[in-house]
This record gives C-alpha cells, structure tokens and sequence, in this order.
C-alpha cells in the first residue's frame, strides 16, 4: 500500500500542523487511486483538549464526501497533527479509525512539522499498518 | 417499501462500492440490522463488542441525528433515508496510554519496502531472517538511563530495528558525559537527555518508537514501567537502583540485561529469567555504602561503557529473537587494559530473598535504606543550614580575604589536584590520610574538601576522631568554589 501526495500537499498539511501547533489539526484528504490532490483543513471541535485529541464532527465529515464528490473525487482519509509526540498512532487513534482510510500524522516538535507517516486499519481493527509516503 | 442507506466512503468496500444500499425494516435499527445482514463486513466496524452501536459512528435520518430522534427505536416511514457518518477522530498518545497501537506479535507484524532494505544485513542471515527481524519490530526494551551504558545499547539496537525502545532518566546534558555517552552532542550540553536521546535515536531510524519517561526508577512506578516492556536494560550507576531494578525484574517476570563499568572494568550477565538467577544471588547485601566510588568519583574509560553496554544491547537482542546463548548463569568480566574477558559460573541461590523458593522480598521496598544510605547529608544540599562541622566557599573566601590563617586540605588524588585547585591547598589524598594527619596543625583551622564534598566529609570525621577540633569540611567541594568564588577555574 502507498499514498501520494504532491508538494503543494505535503505543504499544506505541514504547515496546517505548525499554524496549530500546540494544538492538533485536522483535515482532510481528496483525491482518487491512492493519488491526494487536495486537503481540506477541517476545524479539530474535540471536547477532550485539542492538545492530544482532534475530532471532525459528522457534518464536517459529510461537507468532506460532498466536496469529493462534487469534484469527481474520492474522499481518501485524514490527516491530523501529533505536536510533540512522534508520527506514530496512538491507542485512541486505533479505537477511532476506520478501514480503507489513510491516515497520514504529522509530527510537530516545537512548532516545526517534521516527520509524516500514513497508516490503514486492518480490516480486522486489530492493528495500523503503515503506508509507504510517495512523492509526486 | 424499502429505505435507502447512505453508505459512508470507508464502508463501501464491504457493501460492493455501493454508495447506498436498500433495505428494510420499521425502525432505524431494523434498517441496520438489515444491512448489516446483508453485508456482513460492515458489524465490526458499526458495533462495539458488546453489540452497541460503536461511540463514532453516528446515524442520520434524513437530516437528525437519532441521538436526538430515539435512537435506534426510531421509527422510519416510506421515503425517508439514512446516513452512516463517520465522526474521525484520533489524537497524539497521552501519558496514560503509553502503550500504543502496535502489533507486540511476531505474526501480526509486517516489514515494508524501506524496512526490508535497512535490515537486509540481518535478513540474510538464516539465524535472523524475516522471521527474527519482525520478533524486534514485534519487541521491546525498556533502558534504565540514557547515560554510559545506556547510550550505545539503545543505539544499537534502535539500529537493529528493536520496536519500541522505552528510555528512563532525568537528567540533562553535561559536558562531562560527552566523553562517552554518544547519544548526546556538544549542541545538546544543558538540555534535557531524553530529549537528545529521542532526536539521535529517531535519526537513527524512524520506523521504531522511542517512549521516554522523565523520572528515576522509584519503588513506586518500577512495575508500571516494567510491565509494558519484554527486557529492562540496566545501565544505572548505584547500588540502590541496581537492586531496585533486579527485584522488580523478578517481580514482573522481565529479564534483565545487566551491566555496570567502572574505571577500566566492566561486568556484563543476564539476571532475573525465571530459572537463571538474579543480582541477589551474586550479591546478596549492597556494599557499604561509599565503600564502592561512583564512575564521578572513580572515574571510566570512555570507550568501556561502549563495550558493555552493545554486549547488553546484544543479549537483548538474543532474547528478543531467541537465538543463541543468553549470558544466563555466567558473569562476564571485562578488563580492558589487560583486554582479557573472563566468565564466572553464576547458580540461582534456592535461599534467595527475591528468587528463591520462599521469597521474602514480595514487593518493592525502600532501596535506600536497603544500601544503608541516609537520606541526603546536609552537607551535600545547597540551602540547607551549615552545620559547626562544615563552611561554605563564600565564607571561606571572606576569611582568606581578611588575612585569617586558614589550612586548606585537599584530599582529592593528585591527578584530580592538576586540574584545578584552591590556592595554597596542601594535598593530602583520603587514603593516605590515616599515616600522614601528623602533618597537619591541631592548633590552626583547617578547612577539607574534595570534588563535591563526600570524600572531604570522611577526612573531617576522621580528623575530629584524632583529636582535630578545628576542622571543618567544605560544602559542594572545589565545584561549589569554582562556581561562586573563582570561575576562570575548570570544572571537571
């Protein structure tokens, strides 16, 4: 498995992670074939401190399939940001997720955007495998 | 009249691509147990294990959400349809979790196209292979300190591809620990450790977890910690710790890869496997307390924490994929100025307190009492009142300034004199102590030190033993002096 994304992006999920930061962002991502075109940069409405915790209400959900399909896309996955923690999926990230999605983390250590991973539930939720990053 | 269900993007795989999907029934929950029939993928991803609707799965009629309507008793009429919405959530882990989603079985793991060409030197070997290197991705060492031994064994085996690598300490960078400690760099003197020891072993390779825990190993919290992990890597530097880290090993059942280094020695076994045996039944006492120096005492080599800790890095390796001979029931002794290694035979003692067949020690206990040492003299704490048996630099200072016949003492060893010293001091090592006092005056003051004060503490003792009544000890020892009366002196 592997997700590409293109440089404006990768840009644009790195920086939405810095403008944020100390808090988590999320968004997400459009596109079709395993290709992300577009992101779009969803508001985090966790209750639970948006320090380590993001959540896209279902009406946001439900603009993000609208744009898609209005667009002639896929809605692909999500993306949100761990500020200070590494780019890995926590437990409550497993409990979350959904399949076929791809989740992409970025990593953001004292405001700057480093790493990126993409992970995808296994079908039986048992566990993320990661996602191999290509770059248009 | 059947209803249709809007089918949210990540669930279509399971209803053959279908963005919606007829069904039917009187109530929203007929509807779904109807799809749910139909498509038999979608249960698990819909319901919780105890049959309820999973918390971030919402459903809509029409444009409600049956939270607000009756739920899933809410009735449905002709033309009225239904919508899966996801509610995506996640977040990084908190503290509580520290523990995160990983795979902590071989089976379940895999290895991807990155990881298979940054560990082909191990997969090549039929010892290791495919199959060893997802047991490390599948494991875990949990390493007691980020300083000497520390260093290179998370090193190594952060390299090695070990999956998550938990790392213990509360320390920050000194200059002092650059001389050997290599996961911290000159840029990094005066931040925290673990923080350097996250970038270099992140740097060192990304697809493995680092978990830091800014704390020491107390009584409290060892077996929390422990439990997460397949191996505690011991790479502390006292005797109370050490013997905290054995008997919570057994405790938790976790083995543990020990080491300690001093001067040009080293010591390396495996302790606390459930028949190999542990610390305790090599030594089952803790050494008087300051019979055995510290390396910031005593001094080490640099490259020997080197040596020791990859051998400790090795076995946690070896019982991680369960190759080879753990160092279980042999103790390894390493010389490295006669760069000798030797082995003694270790048996587990029946009679042990902690691992033996009638366990006395049951659970943790206070270590520090254990190795007979006193809670923190006030001799070592800055701020605490100065007792008739001690002086502090500043004092020391003002009365020198005023002319005062003051005899410094040094009783620090002569290599330690070259560096830096009090002017005037007269050198007298600790050891020699006991056949040279006569050379000292009764009739004057005299005021002692060493590095930090420990050692000058027993020169005063002994010095008012012998009938020196006008001795006094200096609080901090020549560090405390450099830093508040003479700078342009080198700390060591």
């Amino acid at each position: 498995m592997a997700l590409q994304l293109d440089k404006q992006v990768d840009a644009s999920i790195r920086a939405h992670g810095q403008e944020t930061y100390p808090n988590e962002c999320c968004g997400a991502l459009l596109g079709r074939d395993g290709a992300v075109s577009e992101t779009l940069a969803l508001p985090n409405m966790t209750d639970e401190g948006p320090r380590r915790r993001f959540r896209v209400t279902p009406n946001d959900y439900r603009a993000a399939e609208k744009r898609a399909s209005e667009t002639g896309v896929e809605l692909l996955g999500f993306y949100h940001s761990h500020p200070d923690h590494p780019a890995r999926p926590s437990q409550y990230d497993l409990d979350h997720a959904w399949p076929f999605f791809s989740y992409v983390i970025v990593s953001v250590r004292e405001g700057v955007s480093g790493d990126m991973t993409s992970w995808r539930l296994r079908e039986d939720r048992s566990a993320f495998d990661e996602e191999q990053l290509t770059y248009a | 009249m059947p209803n249709t269900i809007h089918i949210p993007t990540p669930l279509r795989p399971f209803t053959d691509k279908r963005e919606s999907v007829e069904v039917n029934g009187a109530t929203v929950g007929e509807l779904l147990a109807d799809l749910t029939k139909r498509y038999d993928g979608l249960r698990k991803h819909l319901y919780a294990d105890d049959g309820r609707l999973r918390n971030f799965v919402n459903v809509y009629l029409n444009d409600e959400d049956i939270r607000y309507l009756q739920k899933e008793a809410t009735p449905v009429k002709a033309g009225d349809s239904l919508s899966i919405v996801p509610s995506v959530a996640g977040g990084a882990p908190t503290s509580a979790e520290a523990t995160v989603a990983r795979p902590t079985n071989a089976a379940d793991v895999e290895l991807n196209a990155d990881e298979i060409k940054r560990y082909s030197r191990h997969l090549i070997m039929p010892e290791v292979g495919v199959d060893g290197q997802k047991k490390l991705k599948a494991g875990s060492v949990l390493c007691i300190g980020a300083g000497g031994l520390g260093s290179p064994a998370a090193m190594y085996m952060a390299a090695a591809g070990v999956g998550r690598i938990g790392i213990v300490d509360f320390d920050v960078v000194d200059f002092s620990n650059l001389q050997r400690q290599l996961l911290h760099g000159t840029s990094s003197v005066g931040k925290s450790k673990l923080v350097s020891a996250q970038e270099r072993l992140h740097d060192l390779n990304p697809h493995i977890e680092i978990e830091t825990y800014e704390t020491t190993v107390t009584s409290d919290n060892a077996l929390d910690l422990f439990k997460n992990y397949d191996v505690i890597l011991d790479g502390t530097d006292n005797f109370p710790t050490r013997y905290l880290v054995n008997d919570a090993c057994v405790l938790t059942g976790k083995p543990n890869a020990y080491g300690s280094i001093f001067r040009f020695e080293g010591q390396a076994s495996v302790f606390g496997t459930k028949d190999g045996p542990c610390y305790r039944c090599l030594y089952p006492e803790p050494p008087p307390p300051g019979l055995v120096p510290s390396c910031a005492e005593g001094g080490v080599l640099g490259v020997l924490p080197g040596i020791i800790g990859v051998i400790q890095a090795t076995e946690a390796i070896k019982l991680i994929t369960g190759i080879g001979e753990p160092l279980i029931g042999r103790f390894l002794i390493y010389d490295a100025l006669k760069m000798r290694f030797r082995e003694l035979k270790l048996r587990k003692d029946p009679d042990c307190p902690v691992c033996g067949t009638h366990p006395t020690v049951t659970k943790l206990i206070d270590y520090e009492q254990f190795c007979g040492i006193r809670p923190e003299p006030a001799v070592q704490q800055t701020g605490a009142a100065v007792s008739e048996w001690e002086t502090t630099s500043v004092d020391l200072k003002k009365r020198l300034d005023a002319g005062d016949e003051v005899l410094i003492l040094d009783v620090r060893e002569p290599n330690e004199y070259q560096i830096c010293k009090i002017p005037g001091a007269v050198l007298i090592p600790l050891g020699e102590l006991p056949r040279r006092y006569a050379e000292l005056p009764k009739d004057k003051d005299i005021v002692a030190h060493c590095k930090m004060g420990g050692r000058s503490a027993k020169a005063t003792d002994f010095l008012r033993s012998v009938g020196f009544n006008r001795v006094k000890n200096l609080r901090g020892g020549i560090l405390d002096w450099i830093d508040k009366v003479d700078p342009s002196q080198p700390k060591y």
